[in-house]
């Protein structure tokens, strides 16, 4: 599933009058890429999630799907946000099968509790299955929230922030937990993010957006290795590449002045 | 244990407060027509046991079946009010402005409109009173569910209905069940407003009536005690089904 963007703008309406947030942004991932998008606070990022996720339509531009324009959501699509918004009713298992219940209505129970017990399982919480979510720590609230994400085998998956309000060891963790999700499972994946080494750790491809409205300002490739790992962000490699997104995103949030 | 705490802890509250009360009429040597007892009680309800039962279970199922009644029409209008935005700026001049006049002035009314027809006159009145908390608590829950819950559901291609009962009314149980509670104390003042007001010969109104008519404080009282506890009951009813339904949002 490649994601095509093709000079996207999209205007909200605002009491003050129209707010433009995206001015003809194009970009392009591919198949089963990892592509973050950074750039100032407030420039539009989560615009394009609900932009790619079809809940809302580009005012002009457009945006295709495996070449397929997008319209109206779309099944194939997961998604995860900063706020875990986990259903507190329900149990850990039922929460992450919610979305088979909108999708896939003809599962019987059992098929739909084994799915969301096999990324349980990925996600080191198989234990805590028939948990409520008001017994979890913030961390274990993520991870469910992914794996509710991910139960419908989505072939997008769209990431805003997700790991944005936890502490930073436990992020690390998730960024490993995310790692292996990636390994193995199918998807192709987009996240927001404002931590740069988020980005550079779990993203093939980084993209920096200027400020509002915004478009692509900078792009760049992060494999500097085939099985990343914590250590490397120490690197003097990774060092550099970091500071030059530091870079950029000081010129966007300039531009926005 | 906790089971047993919270039966044990309310009875001995309970108990305290009818030795303090009793206390309070012995140390001021209050007259039983100046305020009655609880020991003064017992003798009062014995002595017209038949028509606290009778009078008694009028008023209960009045009051329950307006209850009831009052959820159906409060559900109904805060889901029209929390999906949208026109009916519920519609709305809501009308339902504060209903709710702002006295419903005792409301009781004549009614009265007149459905003449002779008791317990359809004693059922709207409930209906009137207890309504309002139940519409604003589910319409407030509605209209404040947060974007990201419905994106969840939207960006897979639910439709509104599935949104509704998966995730909107579920999460507006707990306010609902609060709401409920203030509804249940609020359904007696209802049923007794009418039986008060407009005397008919029923329910446990008319029993207070006839003891102020014929200034027998003691039943006077006995009727407000009934009312009380026929109140905790139903409101211990309602905490039961919060378990139930709601039972997640209650921090144990």
């Amino acid at each position: 599933m490649h994601i095509n963007i093709e000079k996207v703008s999209h205007q909200y309406e605002t009491k003050q009058g129209m707010l433009p947030v995206l001015k003809n942004l194009s970009l392009s991932i591919k198949r089963k890429g990892f592509t973050a998008i950074v750039g100032p606070s407030g420039c539009g990022k989560s615009t394009i999630t609900r932009l790619v996720s079809g809940l809302i339509k580009p005012t002009q531009g457009s945006i295709f799907i495996s070449n397929k324009k997008i319209t109206s959501p779309l099944s194939t699509v997961g998604m995860a946000f900063q706020n875990p918004v986990l259903l507190e009713w329900r149990n850990v298992i039922k929460n992450i099968i919610l979305p088979l219940e909108i999708v896939s209505k003809n599962l019987t129970y059992n098929q739909k509790r084994s799915n969301a017990l096999d990324l349980l399982k990925l996600v080191g919480l198989e234990e805590f299955e028939n948990n409520l979510p008001s017994e979890l720590s913030g961390g274990m609230k993520q991870r469910v929230s992914l794996c509710r994400s991910l139960v419908h085998s989505p072939e997008v998956l769209i990431l805003d922030e997700p790991f944005a309000a936890l502490d930073a060891f436990t992020k690390e963790d998730l960024w490993d937990v995310m790692h292996k999700l990636k390994k193995e499972r199918d998807f192709t994946c987009i996240l927001i993010t404002h931590d740069l080494r988020e980005a550079v750790y779990l993203a093939d491809q980084v993209i920096v957006l200027s400020g509002r409205p915004a478009s692509l300002q900078f792009e760049v490739k992060t494999n500097f290795n085939e099985e990343k790992k914590i250590s490397d962000l120490y690197s003097s490699e990774v060092s550099q590449l970091l500071a030059t997104l530091r870079n950029q995103i000081e010129i966007a949030q300039n531009k926005n002045d | 244990m906790i089971r047993i705490n919270n039966f044990i802890i309310p009875l001995f509250s309970l108990i305290i407060f009818c030795l303090l009360w009793e206390m309070l009429v012995w140390y001021n040597n209050w007259p039983n027509y100046k305020m009655a007892s609880p020991s003064d009680l017992w003798p009062a309800f014995w002595k017209f046991k038949h028509l606290f039962l009778i009078y008694g279970w009028e008023t209960f199922w009045r009051t329950v079946v307006g209850l009831i009644l009052s959820v159906l029409v409060g559900l109904s209008l805060g889901i029209l009010m929390g999906f949208s935005k026109t009916i519920r700026i519609g709305l809501y001049p009308i339902l504060v402005g209903f709710n702002a006049i006295p419903k005792a002035t409301v009781v004549p009314v009614i009265a007149l409109i459905f003449v002779g027809m008791h317990n359809m006159n004693t059922i709207i009145i409930v209906i009137l009173i207890s309504f309002f908390p139940i519409c604003v608590s589910i319409s407030i829950g509605l209209s404040t569910l947060e974007r990201e819950y419905e994106d969840i559901l939207l960006s897979l291609g639910a439709n509104k209905f599935e949104i509704f009962y998966k995730i909107a009314l579920p999460k507006t149980l707990p306010e609902f069940f609060g709401a409920l509670k203030v509804s249940t104390t609020l359904a007696f003042i209802g049923t007794n407003l009418m039986e008060i007001i407009e005397p008919h010969g029923k329910g446990l109104g008319h029993l207070f009536d006839s003891g102020k008519i014929s200034a027998d404080y003691p039943l006077m009282f006995a009727v407000l005690i009934t009312l009380a506890v026929m109140g905790i009951f139903l409101y211990y009813i309602v905490v039961y089904l919060e378990n139930i339904f709601a039972g997640w949002a209650i921090r144990k």
